[in-house]
């Protein structure tokens, strides 16, 4: 480590880092006086206190079968009095005890996949956008290549090769989710690279890698934090299509995909198998958006998503 | 022909060469194309043969160019279901699929550009709120949902229109509208924001100013300059609605190339899938050079660069 880096990073970090903590819980106030996305907050506290908590919520075991209880409708009362507020499936399974357990998978491939294109974009967008020229113009035509794609298509495809099961899944949805990540941190790291901060760390000898990662990429963050939270509603729109096609997380395991291919069969008689997965579905990726979009507001209004 | 779209083209050239070695890649995703394409019950011997007669035990480079050459010629080899050249079940279907995602996209952009302006014109008004709310709803809404639940209203109960095939008119109706909810949201949103920012600017003030009344200056000066962002989404919807169409087909049993794909990942006919993916990948790709030309023509400052 050479003095003169040291310096600058003296200078430019640590003034960032004080307004940092104040920003924060700024944002956070300003995010709660934003009615839309304190609901949208709300919506996803809800959905990840059931994920996390589901056996003690649960109503029912959402495996457990009763043949003689099958296809009852919501508000049903079996012998033993117990309620089943959202009727019973084909097989006489509680449907809100499986759409409590299948917020867990949707939630689980949600986060994991975000986690993967989340870094595997950001990588790529640092690189880009920092090194430019070819490097640039090579990982654009990748992206462009990625695009092509339509994303169902691909994945089903892909998934049909490897097989349906859980890490598959999270696997194939990450890896071919980066592009967006991407293209907004190299917009991102273009203008921070011109800044005087950037150009006086070049200036006294910094190595690249220090460069981007002390002085580029704290600055990419809250655009990547954007781009996460609303790329986390379609993820989960993408698992629930998988589950549905019957390429996701195999049964008995409840998903809300699952949940509506099985009612899909049953819509003349039984209309409650496929309307509440679907609407678990609806308000928690609703609720997301809306929690992106105020976070989008209120850190990056500039930011086009 | 100008220099930009010389580039532009190359690049897609460059992109459709990088679809080839994905979609080639598919079937070598697990390392023994041959275990792949032959039925569960197929002896090892049987692999061997069959590896040998394919040509998968030559050189990766040798296999890929193998295929390339294939490729463009429209060779992917036949299908192992039906017998028939791969390509021509897909161009068989191919006039079904382009006839749903054409009549997803003109009833996206009918309703969503008129709904768009409204909102922007009228911003903060009842009209405002209800195009804003549909839009949210309309995004978080998963497709399959969508259409399971236009079936049990307009087919299942009402008994307006049929659930599936194609046929009339009739029968395009709830898939056309299933498969563009989403992007008449996204549309909705885009020209609203985007209609919101050119009223802002000085020539609309100018032109205010100079006495031109409300409704040329909406349609035609500010429309011009806010439609630059909705032709570029309109390129990349197309993608979203191939790939809805993936799940949109499967639903309404649609005779197009989305469901014939699904059907094909089940019964591991590879040549057809690969085809497919193919297909649908190329088509995005020259849509999307085509709106490039429009742009160039919207936007004059493009041809500059």
């Amino acid at each position: 480590m050479t003095p003169p880096s040291i310096a600058s990073e003296a200078i430019a970090v640590a003034p960032a880092r004080a307004a940092g903590e104040r920003e924060w819980v700024m944002l956070l106030r300003r995010l709660i006086r934003r009615r839309t996305a304190l609901f949208g907050l709300a919506v996803v506290a809800v959905a990840v206190l059931t994920a996390v908590l589901a056996p003690l919520v649960s109503p029912f075991d959402p495996l457990e079968q009763d043949i003689g209880q099958r296809l009852r409708e919501p508000g049903w009362a079996d012998g033993q009095g117990r309620v089943h507020p959202l009727g019973t499936d084909h097989l006489g399974r509680d449907i809100l005890a499986r759409i409590i357990f299948g917020s867990r998978v949707a939630l689980v491939v949600g986060l994991a996949a975000v986690s993967i294109s989340g870094v595997l974009g950001l990588a790529i967008g640092l690189a880009a956008g920092y090194f430019g020229g070819r490097v640039d113009d090579f990982l654009m035509r990748v992206a462009d290549v990625q695009l092509a794609f339509p994303f169902i298509l691909l994945a089903i495809a892909v998934i049909g090769v490897l097989g349906p099961s859980l890490e598959n899944i999270i696997i194939v949805i990450g890896v071919s989710s980066w592009v967006v990540y991407a293209r907004v941190v190299r917009g991102e790291v273009l203008s921070i690279r011109e800044r005087e901060f950037v150009q006086a760390a070049i200036a006294l000898g910094s190595r690249n890698w220090r460069i981007i990662v002390r002085h580029v990429l704290p600055n990419t963050f809250t655009p990547w934090l954007v781009v996460a939270t609303l790329d986390m509603a379609r993820v989960i729109v993408i698992e629930s299509a998988l589950s549905f096609l019957g390429l996701g997380v195999q049964p008995p395991t409840p998903t809300w995909g699952g949940m509506l291919a099985d009612g899909r069969v049953y819509l003349s008689t039984a209309w409650w198998l496929a309307t509440f997965p679907g609407l678990a579905i609806l308000f928690t990726v609703l609720g997301i958006n809306l929690f992106g979009d105020g976070l989008r507001d209120t850190l990056d209004p500039r930011l086009k998503l | 022909m100008n220099s930009y779209l010389l580039r532009r083209l190359w690049q897609s050239v460059l992109v459709l060469f990088g679809v080839s070695v994905v979609v080639f890649g598919i079937l070598h995703l697990t390392g023994d194309p041959a275990a792949l394409l032959l039925p569960p019950d197929a002896t090892a011997e049987d692999i061997a043969r069959f590896r040998t007669a394919m040509g998968f035990d030559d050189p990766w480079v040798v296999q890929y160019l193998r295929f390339l050459k294939g490729a463009l010629r429209g060779d992917f080899g036949e299908s192992l279901r039906h017998g028939e050249p791969a390509m021509a079940l897909v161009l068989e279907r191919l006039p079904a699929t382009f006839q749903l995602a054409g009549a997803a996209l003109l009833l996206a952009l009918c309703l969503a550009i008129p709904a768009g302006i409204i909102s922007a014109v009228r911003r903060n008004t009842a009209a405002d709120y209800v195009s804003t709310v549909g839009a949210l709803l309309g995004q978080a809404m998963p497709t399959f949902w969508l259409g399971i639940m236009l079936i049990l209203v307009f087919s299942v109960r009402l008994n307006w229109l049929p659930s599936s095939g194609r046929g009339g008119l009739e029968h395009l109706i709830l898939p056309a509208v299933t498969l563009g909810l989403f992007t008449t949201a996204r549309i909705t949103r885009l020209t609203r924001s985007g209609m919101l920012e050119v009223l802002g600017q000085d020539y609309i003030r100018t032109a205010r100013a100079k006495g031109l009344s409300e409704q040329p200056l909406v349609w035609k000066h500010a429309l011009k300059n806010a439609s630059i962002p909705i032709v570029t989404i309109v390129g990349i919807e197309l993608g979203t609605l191939l790939g809805g169409s993936v799940i949109t087909e499967t639903i309404f049993a649609w005779p197009g190339v989305g469901r014939l794909s699904v059907q094909a990942i089940f019964n591991r006919d590879y040549p057809v899938v690969q085809a497919a993916v193919f297909l649908l990948a190329s088509t995005f790709v020259i849509v999307n050079f085509l709106v490039d030309l429009v742009y160039t023509y919207l936007d004059p400052r493009i041809r500059l660069r």
